[in-house]
């Protein structure tokens, strides 16, 4: 197929269409809108159902009621909605639900503002609702990386029975660029025997996520550890950029890590030996990809669009082992190059 | 490597200017990205985007330092004239705008868009003058390709506008090259 | 020996955590008799509620989700538009329909979602111990209205029926109540009624039922029915708002 010019927000929709989602439930809210925009003029001609919630609690909960009944389905909204969002989610990992969630952060707390940010970090990594639970975060970094992941966000979470979440900005969400969809089935997908699809010749299914007897409760919970467990040693995903020798290696992903990577080039022109690491995956936290770092490296420099949140799972995986910088702006101000090269020089200089 | 702001009020077109340069680009095998100011800022006053085209992989897509802004109104070249890389150009729409840019190491370009458009019976094609003009000055992209994006974006009821369109760019072009 | 009476299928063979008293359970039975009535139990789909039904998915002999407090018409629309074939009711209580869930029954109906809402109406919140509910009645006492409702500060009881019928997409609409025979027997007519509405398609239905809480209203079962019918009905109207035949 030829390449298409896509908008981000768009290009997740189709990608969604493509990878055999029929259900989106979603409420307006910007920079996001283009999505639910367009999944209203798709879903009719692919027979499916686009329905605008009257919240995002009523929408993240019609995807709770359309996952447990067996569809592929899909919510977007941008940070105020996903924190109302919260709740549901706590509930369809609980009950292990599998669905796509798509956040296009814009600057917090609050009504904060709507340009692009990275502030849901924490959020989107740490679970973000009530209890013991994590959703598989990816942070893509391109408008065609965002049709890739999305696609391949449906097949993770049916084959983890739990809620996938495409993390993206304001700039991804509205930018266009060149895309393809390329969409092949994952084989060996669970069946969804337990979906709520009438007890007929069989034992009713029952979505739940209630348990009263803690003991229960509690084994429940370490059956969706064992998931994350699981998950955390397959789906790491990352993507090392002139780390082969590198001496300071800046660590940014989603929008950041575009601004980063040309930063990087421009030490290497000055010769400083910097290289980026692009988590992909933010939960599972790509880990590995440090354990494939040279004994070169001297230093760390997180980049991000917030106050410093991916950062902490950096010195959780460094471990002290090496120094870990930060530089970041937010609310909705995009770094440029240059203030990141300084800070890179700052760094670098400092170990000399 | 080209980075270029497009602006103007809404309705003139600098949306879709950017999106058939961007287009273009990609027909000609070339790295290309595109986004839009959005916000409050639509529902009124000044709209622009930010078009890449280059060969190498792009970094941010937003654009701070353009090599060429395409200014359609005043509120436009005020905002822009400032952020333009030192021996950058600027193409203004003199047909709206009638203070000429202070800067003195950018080539700077006056074209009458909207006079020009009207000339040629629609209003509307004044950033198509705008595109030859830019086309002309900067070769960013080829004009062939503009057409064929433009064959691809027009809806088949449209496909009348293509001449009015390509009449436009020719207009352009010559203003430019005087 | 004859058998004469027996547990209908759609109804699970597990004793009921309600107390004694309680008319859940004889709606519950009405429920699952209406399924078993129009062979629907294989493909109906019910979303429990947060509350003292909570745990109606061990009750009822069919599918079930269990859903967020108050989210259960949201939850049954997301089941509905994936199986426009299941029978999907949603089971709920007062708190959970009229006060954390307004908003969610309110635009299932403007939507004139085909589903079926069984509305338990008893004027109080249960499982949390006895709190002040939307519906509870001016000058009652509860846990957080220890000196009686006042609708000075806590405003007018909320008549859910009446509100839902002013809308086009709720095509039934009817309250009844459980406190004796003849009335438990025009229940079961009415929510028999809103799944074959359902069924045809109709749109959006909802039973409300008038019921008791004999241990959070600090009364005897017999007292608790007698209550019901000197207050809450003179208060909450039984009848019939709105039908499709009416509505054609």
């Amino acid at each position: 197929m030829a390449k298409q010019l896509m908008k981000g927000n768009e290009a997740i929709a189709e990608a969604a269409i493509k990878a055999g989602c029929r259900h989106f439930f979603g409420y307006p809210i910007t920079p996001q809108n283009e999505l639910p925009q367009y999944m209203s003029r798709r879903m009719p001609q692919v027979d499916g159902v686009f329905l605008q919630a009257e919240s995002e609690v009523s929408a993240i909960n019609m995807v709770y009621g359309a996952a447990g009944a067996g569809a592929r389905v899909m919510t977007s909204s941008s940070s105020p909605g996903i924190s109302l969002k919260q709740e549901g989610i706590s509930y369809l990992a609980g009950s292990q639900l599998p669905c796509v969630i798509v956040n296009i952060i814009r600057g917090g707390p609050g009504l904060g503002g709507i340009q692009p940010a990275q502030s849901d970090y924490f959020q989107a990594t740490r679970g973000g609702g009530h209890g013991d639970y994590r959703v598989i975060v990816y942070g893509p970094a391109s408008v065609q990386e965002m049709v890739d992941l999305t696609m391949e966000a449906f097949d993770v979470a049916d084959r983890y029975r739990n809620p996938v979440m495409i993390l993206g900005d304001g700039v991804l969400g509205q930018m266009m660029e060149p895309v393809e969809f390329h969409y092949k089935p994952a084989e060996g997908l669970p069946a969804k025997d337990w979906a709520t699809t009438g007890a007929a010749g069989r034992d009713p299914n029952v979505i739940n996520s209630l348990s009263l007897v803690a003991e229960h409760l509690e084994e429940h919970n370490w059956r969706l550890q064992d998931k994350y467990k699981e998950a955390t040693e397959k789906e790491q995903r990352w993507e090392l950029y002139n780390c082969d020798d590198a001496e300071l290696v800046l660590v940014a992903y989603g929008t950041t890590s575009r601004i980063v990577k040309s930063a990087v080039n421009q030490l290497r022109e000055q010769g400083i030996k910097a290289g980026l690491l692009r988590p992909i995956s933010l939960f599972p936290f790509p880990e590995k990809a440090f354990a494939q770092l040279p004994s070169s490296v001297k230093n760390f420099l997180a980049v991000e669009m917030s106050a410093g949140q991916m950062v902490d799972d950096v010195r959780l995986t460094v471990n002290g082992a090496t120094p870990v910088h930060f530089y970041g702006r937010t609310a909705g101000v995009i770094p440029g190059p240059a203030e990141i090269i300084k800070k890179a020089k700052e760094v670098a200089g400092g170990e000399k | 490597m080209a980075e270029l702001i497009l602006a103007g009020f809404g309705g003139q077109g600098v949306m879709s200017m950017g999106q058939m340069l961007a287009y273009a680009g990609m027909l000609e095998q070339k790295k290309v990205s595109w986004i839009p100011s959005y916000g409050p800022e639509m529902r009124g006053g000044t709209a622009n985007c930010a078009v890449v085209i280059t060969d190498e992989e792009i970094g941010s897509p937003v654009v701070v330092e353009p090599d060429v802004v395409v200014a359609m109104n005043l509120p436009s070249m005020d905002k822009f004239e400032s952020t333009i890389k030192p021996g950058g150009v600027l193409l203004y729409n003199s047909s709206l705008i009638d203070r000429k840019p202070a800067r003195d190491d950018i080539t700077v370009l006056a074209i009458p868009a909207n006079e020009v458009a009207n000339e040629l019976g629609n209003t509307r094609v004044a950033n198509m003058v705008m595109m030859g003009a830019l086309l002309t000055q900067t070769g960013v992209v080829k004009v062939d390709s503009i057409h064929k994006g433009l064959e691809q974006v027009l809806p088949s009821h449209r496909q009348d506008l293509l001449e009015v369109n390509k009449q436009a760019m020719e207009r352009g072009s010559k203003l430019a090259a005087e | 020996m004859n058998v004469v009476f027996e547990r209908t299928p759609a109804l699970s063979d597990r004793p009921t955590h309600y107390c004694p008293g309680c008319t859940h359970g004889i709606i519950h039975r009405l429920v699952a008799e209406a399924l078993d009535e129009l062979g629907v139990r294989e493909k109906a789909v019910g979303v429990a509620p947060v509350g003292c039904a909570v745990l109606a998915y061990n009750y009822f002999n069919c599918d079930v989700q269990q859903a967020a407090h108050g989210r259960a018409p949201a939850v049954a629309t997301g089941i509905k538009r994936v199986n426009a074939d299941n029978v999907v009711f949603t089971y709920q209580g007062d708190g959970d329909l009229a006060s954390i869930g307004c908003a969610e029954i309110v635009h299932a109906a403007a939507r004139g979602e085909k589903i079926t809402t069984i509305f338990v109406n008893n004027a109080i919140y249960g499982m949390t111990g006895g709190q002040m509910a939307p519906t509870t009645l001016e000058g009652q006492k509860t846990t957080t209205s220890p000196y009686g409702r006042k609708i000075e500060s806590t405003g007018h009881p909320i008549q859910v029926s009446e509100m839902l019928a002013t809308l086009p997409g709720a095509v039934f609409v009817e309250r009844v109540s459980v406190h004796d025979v003849p009335n438990i027997r025009k229940a079961k007519k009415a929510i028999k009624k809103a799944f074959e509405d359902q069924l045809n398609g109709q749109g959006f239905g909802i039973v409300e039922l008038l019921s008791t809480c004999p241990t959070n209203w600090g009364m005897a079962p017999q007292e608790a029915l007698e209550w019901l019918t000197g207050n809450m009905i003179p208060y909450y109207p039984l009848g019939n708002f709105r039908s499709p035949e009416e509505v054609e």
